[in-house]
């Protein structure tokens, strides 16, 4: 399909802006020589070219979209009807306080629901995505511990079955990541976790359920041992989904958390972003919370010993809406409904596919389970890719791939709480027939997809040779 | 409730025998019994549609809408075209995800790519990437892209927005690193300190700059520029993309890096969010660069598509050695900004970039003639400051009417905005309330 630039015709556009009805006065500064070469397109031809772009896309809507650890349940559409609203959308952030009480309200409740629901005391809604809800709790941790004059806790523990984000996010706070093991259950290896503990540690980052998708059995020891270390514990809530109103991370030892509300909240994902990252943390860790909160709907006010802004205003605030129209929506007993649900949906679709995809940990899964396809590697070269890509050509998103770290030729199955029966048995059935056109003939499946709108692409040649921009035919 | 959940309570029930659970405490056996929560959550019962709307609609409307909005500091009353929200509110945009899956995803990938090259032409830089959390985030992510292991110490200018150096300084805390303020004398960066500091300092990594500053002033961006690259730090440049529809861009001037705000681009104010970060820089610092970059290749028959590339920065791949932690970016606000720029053009970017200059320089001089002149005798495009013999009493005033004022800076002088939305009529009538005040 051709770039919105090979459809552009030079002085073709549209009318958006009106005749100037002042004096025409440029800034007295030098002036660009250079002609942005920006599309020259009527709105039809535009919004068709979008059209097409969209066809060639995969949403939550499109179609079933299993992508382990990210949650991809249904976006309700109330969401985007509030989050549109002009009292909400037309509100300058600089406004007067008594002029927007009513969206100082909406980050209050929110907090106050999140608290409930996550057990923690305060909350920020700086971060604008999970990555960096991790950094702000790391940073209140690294706050926390220098005020003590702990200087020599420099060390985050990290499981070796954890999201990139953790160990990342660990060298943005200045910490050093440590590994540590799982052991044969998928679970942190006490062991391990306890050689590690020391005079040095400044905390354990942990998912729970882990990327797995398993519950770990020793929580209550891993939080009581990293304490009596002296570190704090961190909880990654990219998992929250599976046990919200079930388990509250603060009643089991976690000091602090982030949620990611694209996720567990059923803010859309909107193909890669914004989502929104809130940080919760007990009440010992919010005299180092970031950001300006207005409360009493008169004056903004900044915790004592803030660590700062982690965005410029107040977060991604329309995300935030879409998130606390979902909380009013489902209420005290649709939370943990949603958790009992997403956490069946995964145990039925990992009892149906077992017995042909051998699960990583054999066990009760949460809202999330990971096959490994190492056998079928092994007899028939064919890969989790392999599998993703056949998926495609069934209308189906695939698995997350090759993730966690610690299974080889995973993919990591989240089918969410807001997939009927029927999706989940189409699905079940798609996988066993792949499964057996890699018995009968591994081939077809080695050369999918043939349906989608482009064939496997060629990445090596994308990194080695980088085209980052359309090239105008200089 | 069992909102959103498609299976009726007698399916679920099904479902679990099916697969040998007795019930859901069976189900959520091993979760031991001492890490359960036991109560009832205590949030209110849920609500159907009809009452959730009535009751957020009633919390909007305790928010003031200003019919006339003189206020910018780092957010911008800029027009959205309608085609922007009706397009990208299409639901395959919506609810996809970071386009791991390249074969159902050209459509963002391929949307991404030509925001990548439309920022590029706006900038003038040689590379975008897909897009940073917000204008302060970004600057924060540019800064720690010059770290290296002889420079470390992030130089910024005075006279930028506080929001953004807060945010600096904030990544700095994490990464131990130094940020050290270049005063600012009479609205604009001190050279003669940015020299002396530079040329005392071999772990000098960077300087940044805003253009036009927090006061609207476009600084000597060429001097400043010079001054950095002389003593071998990196020159980051923090736009108002608009404002590039006249004023000399930053690849023009050689900037290292060009960051911004894109909320500009297609947003609306949002109340602060979400918006858009954009960064774009030079080839030589394209391993280094933080974030998502869509790339181009061929699929197996050798037809043109996109995929994310150079992920070896990447926090998934690199994990503690990863450029930056970023994962989720704002894509859909990028998706927007594309949107605004293939809507207005060339022809509409240099028109309405040329209307705000205009307008703020038409209301500049109106305010001037009533005793409120012109606190600095600098250039500016679309913001600046004046003096006022009652700030309070002038901003209360325009607010009973309707009107957001510009900002009370520290020293009670006012921190004024105009764009495109800001007819002459408002200006005038401004101006007439000005004279009535005083």
């Amino acid at each position: 399909m051709k770039l919105i630039f090979e459809k552009s015709i030079p002085g073709r556009g549209q009318d958006i802006f009106p005749i100037c009805d002042v004096p025409i006065c440029l800034p007295k500064a030098p002036h660009r020589n250079t002609k942005p070469r920006l599309p020259e397109i009527s709105e039809n031809e535009m919004g068709r070219h979008y059209t097409s772009l969209a066809k060639r896309a995969h949403g939550v809507n499109d179609g079933f979209y299993p992508l382990g650890s990210c949650t991809m349940k249904h976006n309700p559409k109330i969401n985007e009807a509030m989050a549109s609203l002009p009292g909400f959308v037309n509100i300058h952030p600089l406004q007067p306080p008594h002029t927007v009480v009513g969206a100082n309200e909406i980050i209050t409740e929110l907090e106050n629901f999140l608290c409930e629901i996550t057990g923690m005391d305060a909350i920020t809604f700086q971060p604008a995505a999970g990555a960096q809800g991790e950094f702000t709790g790391l940073l209140l941790i690294k706050a926390y511990l220098q005020d003590k004059g702990e200087f020599e806790r420099n060390e985050i523990l990290v499981p070796d079955s954890a999201h990139g984000t953790n160990p990342a996010s660990a060298t943005m706070a200045g910490f050093k990541s440590i590994t540590i093991k799982s052991d044969a259950f998928g679970m942190v290896d006490l062991d391990d976790l306890k050689s590690h503990l020391g005079p040095k540690t400044a905390g354990l980052m942990l998912t729970n359920p882990n990327t797995v998708g398993l519950f770990d059995t020793h929580i209550m020891d891993i939080t009581r041992l990293v304490h009596e270390a002296g570190g704090l514990c961190y909880y990654d809530g990219a998992n929250l989904n599976a046990v919200m109103g079930i388990v509250r991370p603060a009643d089991i030892g976690f000091d602090v958390i982030h949620m990611n509300l694209h996720k567990t909240f059923s803010t859309p994902h909107g193909g890669g972003g914004p989502g929104s990252g809130p940080c919760g943390c007990k009440s010992f860790l919010s005299p180092y919370l970031p950001g300006l909160t207005c409360k009493d709907g008169k004056t903004y006010t900044r915790a004592e010993k803030s660590i700062g802004n982690l965005t410029g205003f107040y977060g991604n605030f329309l995300v935030n809406i879409k998130a606390f129209t979902y909380i009013l929506t489902l209420g005290s007993k649709g939370v943990p409904s949603v958790a009992k649900n997403a956490v069946l949906n995964a145990n039925y679709m990992q009892e149906k596919l077992k017995d042909i995809y051998p699960v990583a940990f054999d066990t009760t899964c949460m809202h999330e389970f990971v096959i490994s396809l190492q056998a079928i590697h092994n007899e028939k070269n064919i890969s989790a890719l392999d599998v993703a890509k056949a998926l495609l050509d069934h209308g189906m998103h695939p698995p997350t791939m090759y993730f966690p770290l610690i299974v080889d030729e995973a993919l990591m199955i989240e089918p969410t709480e807001t997939e009927s029966r029927e999706t989940l048995d189409d699905a079940i059935e798609v996988f066993r027939d792949i499964y057996k056109m890699i018995i009968e003939s591994p081939e077809i499946v080695a050369a999918s997809p043939q349906t989608t709108p482009v064939l496997r692409l060629d990445e090596v040649k994308a990194a080695r040779e980088p085209k980052l921009k359309y090239n105008f035919g200089e | 409730m069992g909102i959103f959940i498609p299976n009726t309570t007698d399916e679920q029930i099904r479902m679990l025998n099916d697969i040998g659970y007795k019930d859901f405490d069976d189900l959520f056996a091993l979760i031991p019994d001492e890490a359960k929560f036991k109560g009832n959550l205590n949030i209110p019962m849920g609500k159907s549609e009809i009452e959730v709307t009535h009751t957020i609609e009633s919390i909007a409307n305790k928010n003031t809408i200003f019919r006339s909005i003189f206020r910018g500091a780092g957010a911008y009353n800029h027009y959205v075209p309608s085609a922007v929200n009706s397009i990208s509110n299409k639901e395959e945009f919506l609810t996809a995800y970071t386009p791991y899956q390249a074969e159902i995803s050209q459509g963002i990938l391929q949307s991404i790519f030509e925001y990548q090259t439309m920022i590029t032409e706006l900038t003038d830089m040689d590379i975008a990437n897909a897009s940073m959390y917000d204008g302060a985030s970004a600057a924060a992510e540019a800064c720690a892209m010059c770290k290296d292991r002889k420079r470390s110490t992030i130089y910024v200018s005075e006279a930028v927005d506080k929001r953004i150096l807060e945010v600096i300084k904030t990544y700095s805390f994490g990464r131990d690193t130094t940020v050290k303020v270049i005063p600012e004398t009479n609205g604009i960066t001190d050279k003669d300190a940015l020299r002396k500091a530079l040329d005392d300092d071999s772990s000098a990594a960077c300087f940044l700059m805003q253009y036009p500053n927090y006061y609207g002033l476009i600084e000597d961006a060429d001097t400043l520029c010079k001054i950095t690259h002389d003593a071998g730090a990196q020159f980051i440049m923090s736009v108002q993309p608009l404002s590039l529809g006249v004023l000399k861009t930053p690849g023009e001037i050689g900037a290292d890096i060009c960051v911004g705000e894109g909320q500009p681009l297609g947003l609306g104010l949002n109340f602060g969010g979400p918006y858009l970060g954009i960064l774009a820089t030079t080839n030589k610092n394209l391993r280094k660069i933080p974030g998502r970059l869509i790339g181009e290749t061929v699929d197996s028959a050798g037809d043109r598509g996109f995929v994310l590339t150079l992920q070896a920065r990447e926090q998934h791949i690199r994990r503690d050695k990863a450029s930056s932690n970023i994962c989720s970016n704002q894509a859909l606000c990028a998706l927007k900004a594309g949107l605004y720029m293939a809507t207005i053009g060339p022809k509409g970017l240099e028109q309405v970039s040329t209307l705000c200059s205009s307008k703020a320089h038409y209301m500049a001089e109106e305010l001037s003639k009533i005793g409120m002149p012109l606190v600095y005798e600098v250039p500016f495009w679309n913001e600046f400051v004046t003096s006022c013999p009652n700030t309070d009493k002038l901003l209360s005033s325009l607010e009973t009417k309707g009107i957001l004022g510009g900002l009370k800076l520290e020293d009670g002088n006012i921190l004024w905005c105009c764009t495109e939305l800001n007819t002459k009529e408002d200006i005038d009538t401004v101006i007439a309330i000005a004279k009535e005040v005083f």
